[in-house]
């Protein structure tokens, strides 16, 4: 037993660890937010633009959907961080992880308020435009309102799912928990940073479910 | 004694969906303050008439003009005739994220562009005019179904139409609930409003109506004023359309 607490609750090793622990708490932290956002707003855009049916610029953004939905977020991060510089483009391994989980939160994102906005009962549409609202003043103040409210229940899940993937950032050695965890292991030769690590996800992924269960009950009706 | 005005004149319009013909060559004058009642059998066009005389629907062929102007023009700015023309739906479709009062203030504010006081008070007035100054705050979900109808009718009628279109206005409603809607369409018309209404209620086309035009395979077939259409119909498809209908209405099977 005593071998046990040593292996994975060694107060020495996390103690010495545990600035670097936090600095990773903090990029993750900050990943995270970068990617919710990336994410859903340029998804909410996308599903905007489509709504007006142009049809060469649904065409691209129904491809945009297709492929950054199929491929997983692992390998769209590793090609553009390594893909990139030989376009000439250096960006921070950062700014890689943003953009590789973000572009893919957007293509979920984009399909769950697109699915929302053709939900909308025609009706809705026809009240609208019959009182003189323009097709833009009807999307923005009778469609969209709606929309977003059925789109979260669609949403919440898919966000949680790859925000967590920020782990993957690891890999191209951004330096969030999972990669100061790793590197801590082999420093130490002792598991205890990934307790810590897996703690600290906890502290920032738990209230992130419990705020996503809140709008669901808040905003989930069916109308 | 002057006749009022034309308000809307209708020339030979006609609509077709993929290759159904529903309206073939409809013509109609309705004059400044009258109420016009649209009878037929389901699918003989009528709603496809009304959604016309706004664009919902795009006419294949034919003119419309409403007080003078030609909306069927191609250059026509629909969001600007729209504000004239106000239009009831058989199921109401009010906005469900508002309350009654911002059903009935949206066009005024974004349309109209009025202030949001200025738009509040016509709002307020609009719903006490239909008898739901109680209402002002409940959302569609907490209100019956006659309720959620005349805050539609308030919402059309804030934008101070010439004419107001009702596409079968009490056919989603509880028996009970019909009387409430058919009173505030029946002080409308007291007000003097332009009215077209396709309805089945047949004793409020026979006491609120100034004509009824029966319609048939997408055509007006038959039109009087009510006590000739209902006692003496010249077409016998009405007369079988109507026999259908009252004997109904008066219980039979």
């Amino acid at each position: 037993m005593r071998g046990l607490g040593e292996t994975f609750f060694n107060g020495a090793v996390i103690a010495k660890y545990l600035p670097a622990l936090l600095g990773g708490f903090r990029v993750t932290l900050a990943l995270a937010a970068a990617v919710v956002t990336l994410g859903l707003l340029l998804g909410l855009a996308l599903a905007i633009a489509r709504a007006f049916r142009i049809r060469t610029l649904n065409w691209l953004i129904v491809a945009f959907v297709d492929v950054f939905r199929t491929l997983p977020q692992l390998v769209v991060m590793i090609f553009l961080y390594f893909g990139l510089p030989y376009a000439g483009l250096t960006i921070s391994a950062f700014l890689v992880a943003v953009l590789g989980l973000g572009l893919v939160l957007a293509a979920f994102a984009e399909e769950a308020f697109w699915a929302a906005i053709t939900s909308i009962p025609r009706g809705q549409w026809e009240a609208a435009r019959s009182t003189g609202l323009s097709f833009a003043q009807a999307l923005a103040s009778v469609v969209m309102p709606q929309a977003i409210r059925v789109a979260i229940p669609l949403l919440t899940n898919r966000t949680i799912a790859i925000t967590k993937g920020t782990a993957l950032a690891s890999v191209i050695s951004v330096p969030e928990i999972l990669d100061q965890a790793q590197s801590a292991m082999s420093l130490s030769a002792n598991a205890s940073p990934l307790v810590v690590g897996g703690m600290l996800y906890l502290a920032i992924f738990a209230p992130f479910v419990a705020f996503s269960r809140w709008l669901e009950r808040r905003f989930g009706w069916i109308i | 004694m002057t006749e009022p005005r034309v308000l809307l004149e209708i020339d030979d319009l006609h609509k077709s969906f993929g290759g159904t013909e529903v309206l073939r060559g409809v013509t109609l004058r309705v004059r400044a303050k009258e109420v016009i009642i649209l009878i037929g059998p389901s699918g003989s066009g009528k709603s496809t008439l009304l959604r016309c005389i706004n664009r919902l629907e795009e006419p294949t062929r034919g003119r419309i003009r409403v007080d003078g102007v030609e909306i069927t023009e191609r250059r026509v700015d629909l969001n600007h005739v729209r504000r004239h023309i106000g239009m009831v739906f058989q199921s109401f479709n009010l906005y469900p994220h508002l309350t009654a009062l911002g059903n009935v203030t949206l066009a005024l504010r974004k349309v109209l562009r009025m202030s949001r006081p200025e738009a509040e008070a016509r709002g307020r007035l609009m719903l006490e005019h239909v008898g739901l100054s109680e209402k002002v705050d409940a959302r569609p979900s907490e209100l019956s179904g006659g309720q959620q109808q005349r805050v539609a009718i308030a919402r059309a009628l804030a934008l101070e139409p010439k004419l107001m279109l009702f596409d079968e206005p009490t056919s989603a409603l509880d028996p009970e609930l019909v009387g409430g809607v058919l009173r505030v369409m029946r002080d409308l018309r007291e007000e003097g409003m332009t009215m077209i209404v396709v309805t089945h209620e047949m004793s409020f086309a026979r006491d609120a109506g100034d004509r009824v035009l029966f319609m048939d395979g997408g055509e007006i077939l038959d039109e009087g004023p009510p006590a000739t259409m209902f006692r003496d119909p010249a077409h016998p498809r009405t007369r079988e359309f109507l026999g259908r209908i009252l004997h109904r209405a008066a219980g039979g099977a």
